[in-house]
């Protein structure tokens, strides 16, 4: 509910109390109901709570402490080859206000998140032992505008931020890079509606890929300013050149290569205001030449009757996503399983961090989930992995963003731009006595 | 001020004022709504947006003016300006949620015909409200 706020007679305009009986909406056929326009969108916003001596839940034989604290809006992460972890930290978005709802929504979202400012730099972590209790934590990279995606080639770190893909040269070893970047390419970020740019390194190193969410939810900014939009480039490392390889992929928040195919695979947020269980968000291969439908259609063909004028041929050459995640679920992390997982029964898959959604009275997301795969394919319904993000009186502790395993170690590290901390979930075996965590929001 | 009890008396001039907003919003609406549908151009919408946000700010105090205005009175007829300006304000009021969907779906027949009904009912209650004064008594 949008308690305590004046617009609380709205909710009976939205006329969104009730739920449907409940839609299968995840895996690679989601049930996909009719689409329901309300005068008002229902909105339901998780207020913050501090965690307190509460922690993420994790499934048995699995522990989670936080791994550092009091960062400054953490979102994507890296493991550099010596085990240093890299946070980007960092909020963006310069969208001016253009009608009263940009005003009223805004300040309405605003209500869900952290009011820490973002830090726009990189912070590095550095746990050598392994302990869960980093022995070294400095600002690896300052005075960033707004950074989230990473990769590391060689010795050459790219840092997606809101506009540029940036290369610094990267010593082993280093705690802390002082020399400016290089700019690789600029990055589309007039507007910038949604500005995080995802970033994930080809296998064979000579390619980055990166994720350029959409201007608008629908195209209400108008379709001119979704010119290199809902797009994933392929940018060549040595020249910076870029191309699409997909469009029509609305918000590709993280892109990661699956290491036993070497594909391409992002998580995309799709649209809202079409109803609490449409559409769903998803999980897909990015293919080469792809068109995702978006602002057309979704799913497919289903037709968007919000985009004037409709375009009839490029729904048609609408492709279905791989794997449905779930409507509004705002899935923001993907991180594929490498050498054997985190355990056994997490050998093939991939982590997927959902921030959580506004837009349906009963809140979805809000967790990491785990997609089993087959011969790099998604086999089978997602588990919850890391859960207890909201607490038993409704209110958020947390919200996940990035997600990242790091084989060697054995460990997911979860982003949680809420409480601003780095969650880290190990075996329970591998590490005694775990610290509680005391994050503060 | 006249003291002459069948004398016609004028609005008060802020009460005026505030009626004049909603007069010159809601058609003002109206064509940009028009003009939205018929470009496809989403800054109409946005235009429309917030015309009539305009018109619901400033109409509610001319409204709820009319409404005092009207009480007191016995006067047959007195009701039909308040009642005209609750017609343009509260289709205005949903006309302002349906503005706040997106693209297409901010204005599409609906918005329009919400849009005309505002225009219509604002426009007639303006006549009513400058050119038939209530009479009896000091402008209020």
């Amino acid at each position: 509910m949008i308690r305590a706020l004046p617009l609380l007679p709205l909710a009976l305009l939205a006329g969104c109390g009730g739920q449907p009986t409940d839609v299968r909406q995840t895996g690679p056929d989601p049930q996909l109901p009719a689409q329901h326009q309300t005068l008002v969108p229902p909105m339901k916003i998780a207020r913050p709570e501090a965690w307190g001596d509460a922690r993420p839940t994790v499934p048995a034989g699995f522990q989670i402490t936080a791994l550092a604290t009091d960062l400054k809006v953490p979102r994507q992460m890296l493991v550099l080859p010596n085990g240093d972890l890299l946070v980007a930290e960092g909020k963006g978005g310069h969208a001016p206000k253009l009608r009263p709802k940009d005003v009223i929504a805004g300040y309405i979202k605003s209500l869900g998140t952290t009011s820490v400012k973002g830090g726009d730099r990189i912070t590095l972590l550095r746990d050598a032992d392994g302990d869960g209790r980093p022995e070294v934590r400095t600002t690896f990279i300052d005075k960033l505008d707004a950074p989230y995606g990473l990769a590391l080639i060689g010795n050459e770190l790219f840092v997606a931020e809101q506009g540029a893909l940036t290369r610094f040269a990267y010593t082993p070893g280093a705690t802390r890079i002082a020399t400016p970047g290089w700019q690789v390419t600029k990055l589309p970020s007039r507007i910038n509606h949604h500005w995080t740019k995802s970033l994930a390194a080809s296998a064979d190193g000579t390619k980055l890929y990166v994720g350029i969410g959409s201007n608008s939810n629908v195209g209400e900014r108008g379709l001119e300013v979704e010119e290199d939009r809902a797009v994933v480039w392929e940018v060549d490392r040595a020249t910076g050149a870029h191309r699409a390889i997909a469009t029509g992929i609305r918000n590709p928040t993280a892109l990661a290569i699956d290491p036993a195919t070497n594909a391409l695979w992002s998580v995309v947020n799709e649209r809202d205001e079409l109803g609490a269980r449409l559409v769903p968000d998803y999980l897909t291969q990015v293919r080469d030449g792809a068109f995702y439908g978006w602002p057309y259609s979704y799913w497919g063909r289903n037709v968007d009757p919000r985009v004037h004028p409709q375009r009839p041929d490029m729904v048609a050459r609408a492709l279905v996503p791989d794997y449905a995640l779930g409507s509004h679920v705002a899935a923001l992390g993907l991180s594929f399983a490498s050498n054997g997982g985190i355990a056994p029964q997490y050998g093939e898959g991939a982590f997927v961090g959902e921030h959580g959604s506004w837009n349906r009275q009963d809140l979805a997301g809000y967790k990491v989930t785990w997609v089993p795969f087959a011969r790099g394919r998604p086999a089978g319904q997602p588990r919850d992995f890391v859960t207890g993000f909201i607490g038993p009186d409704g209110k958020a502790r947390g919200r996940p963003v990035g997600v990242l395993f790091d084989p060697r170690r054995k460990a997911l590290y979860v982003a949680d731009d809420l409480s601003n901390t780095v969650w880290r979930v190990t075996p329970a075996a591998t590490t005694a006595a775990a610290e509680r965590p005391r994050p503060r929001g | 001020m006249a003291l002459d009890a069948a004398a016609p008396v004028r609005l008060h001039p802020l009460h005026a004022l505030l009626l004049a907003f909603p007069v010159g919003f809601f058609p003002a609406a109206l064509a940009a709504d028009i003009t939205y549908l018929n470009s496809a151009e989403m800054q109409w919408s946005n235009f429309a947006s917030w015309a009539i946000t305009g018109a619901l700010i400033v109409g509610a105090p001319a409204l709820a003016w009319s409404v005092l205005r009207a009480l007191p009175g016995k006067a047959r007829g007195r009701w039909i300006v308040p009642l005209l300006l609750a017609v343009a304000w509260a289709a205005g009021l949903l006309n302002a949620f349906g503005h706040s969907r997106d693209a297409w779906s901010s204005v599409g027949t609906t918005g329009l015909l919400l849009s005309v009904v505002s225009t219509v009912a604002i426009l007639a209650a303006g006549w009513l409200a400058f050119a038939a004064p209530v009479r009896g008594g000091l402008a209020r």
